[in-house]
């Protein structure tokens, strides 16, 4: 009976940590784009709040028709965020002077930023959003089961969700014009059409280049940041701002972990210990009845039978 | 010795030639633009181009340096320190109509120095929007170029505005 039980105690443990050290699920949170991934750099000091994106947005998208015509300002009195009739809006925010003083307002355009680790995907439980190795994060209308994971999921609060759909709710977001632009290779609808190029469109790795070229050759200009180089893991939409990100709307708190790792670990180790706690609960178990007589609860029904009778 | 009068038509001469342009390329310097980029979208815009001349004076506000006027900026004078006038002046011979086509992007030459470089559409915009913005020029959309009737309906703006409801605007924004 001993080398039947190492043969067991072999195959359990082998089998629990080849499930518990797969290389792909502890990769996972490290990962720095495709290489061939493409993103828009947003420069917030050149944003005139003319709305051109949201109409080209809408147009594109073939989304229902907005409340208020695309060139009134009135829009701006109230912080909005992206829902299902607008994958992308523009807010506009006051801000202060170093001394105090009001300083202009600025004027920040807000769509999904295509994060590199994107906790909408990791908290998909239908892996109905895929990360396309162009860059852009989509996902799949007709998998999305409505549950909403993803909004809470978000560090941007990005995705919007079909509230007036009372059949078939399901989210919706930005696709960076996946479907009809960057697949082949066109700048999406918003890039296109803003008069001031506010955004560039390119390859992230160059945009990080350019952005920091920028910073370099005006820093009067600019605070010295790239907002999405690092943040959650880096995001494929990367803004330069004149003012400090807090006061732009930005939520500066949410570090540079991507939200996989805060179940990234736990999640790893569920194989291992759905091995290992079986054999090692009972090896437990034959240790404490080690000297104890064994074979009796198997035959307790009988004896009392017997004795009964 | 010759006379007077030889002296002064020699003279005169040679000022002449001397005072002529040093490049052999003087174009005639249009009065008036017609912009027409954005022709879907908008109306052109007649650009007044002399007036423009006599209120701004220093073509180095729009040219840069392509028409003669010596580099100051410190980011641009690392190289140009000695560039004069060049052949190509008006705004869309260097910045092009679409930068980011897919065609573009494969054209582009990312080690070059000026791979910042904006498009046509944004030249445009962040030269003319800026310097009105300091002086108290047009800055409105419309104020340059009117929307055409296909504009007004990519805007939902002017006779496709959204019919107005009582409560519009107040709900479905989630």
């Amino acid at each position: 009976m001993k080398r039947r039980d190492f043969l067991k105690g072999c195959m359990i443990c082998g089998t629990a940590a080849t499930l518990g050290v797969s290389k792909k699920s502890w990769g996972a949170g490290s990962f720095e784009g495709y290489p061939e991934g493409m993103g828009v750099l947003v420069d917030l000091t050149k944003c005139v709040g003319c709305r051109s994106c949201e109409a080209a947005c809408n147009k594109e998208q073939k989304l229902p028709e907005p409340d208020r015509p695309f060139t009134d300002p009135s829009v701006f009195e109230e912080k909005r965020r992206p829902t299902e009739r607008a994958l992308t809006v523009v807010n506009r925010y006051d801000t202060k002077n170093e001394n105090g003083s009001a300083g202009g307002p600025v004027y920040r355009k807000i769509q999904c930023n295509h994060c590199n680790e994107p906790a909408c995907l990791t908290s998909c439980f239908v892996n109905a959003y895929t990360k396309t190795k162009e860059g852009a994060v989509v996902y799949n209308p007709k998998i999305c089961v409505g549950c909403r994971n993803c909004m809470i999921a978000c560090p941007f609060n990005v995705p919007g969700y079909s509230y007036s759909s009372a059949f078939n709710p399901v989210v919706k977001k930005c696709i960076f014009c996946y479907d009809t632009r960057l697949k082949f290779g066109k700048p999406p609808a918003c890039v296109e059409i803003c008069p001031q190029e506010v955004l560039t469109f390119g390859h992230r790795k160059d945009l990080l280049k350019i952005a920091n070229e920028r910073i370099k050759e005006t820093p009067d200009r600019y605070v010295d940041h790239v907002f999405g180089e690092k943040e959650v893991g880096g995001t494929s939409w990367l803004y330069l701002s004149g003012k400090p990100f807090e006061q732009v709307g930005f939520d500066t708190t949410i570090g540079n972990d991507p939200i996989i790792s805060n179940v990234k670990e736990f999640l790893g180790t569920v194989p291992m210990v759905l091995a290992i706690w079986p054999a090692l609960f009972t090896g437990f178990h034959l240790l404490s009845t080690r000297n104890k007589d064994h074979g009796d609860h198997g035959h307790d029904h009988e004896k009392k039978e017997e004795g009964k009778q | 010795m010759y006379g007077v009068r030889s002296w002064l038509i020699g003279g005169t001469l040679m000022m002449a030639l001397v005072a002529a342009p040093p490049d052999g390329t003087a174009k005639p310097v249009p009065d008036s633009i017609k912009l027409d980029a954005l022709e879907n979208l908008y109306d052109s815009v007649k650009f007044n181009h002399s007036k423009h001349i006599m209120l701004v004076k220093d073509c180095a506000e729009c040219h840069h340096h392509t028409t003669g006027t010596l580099v100051e900026d410190k980011n641009c004078v690392r190289c140009h320190k000695n560039s004069g006038a060049t052949t190509t002046v008006a705004c869309r011979g260097c910045h092009i109509l679409q930068p980011f086509s897919a065609q573009a992007m494969r054209e582009k030459n990312k080690n070059a120095y000026h791979s910042d470089k904006p498009g046509l559409k944004g030249a445009y915009h962040q030269n003319c929007m800026g310097c009105h913005a300091k002086t108290g020029g047009p800055t409105g959309c419309q104020d340059c170029h009117p929307l055409k009737k296909t504009g007004e309906a990519f805007y939902n703006t002017g006779g496709y505005a959204p019919k107005q409801t009582a409560d519009k605007g107040k709900h479905g924004g989630h």
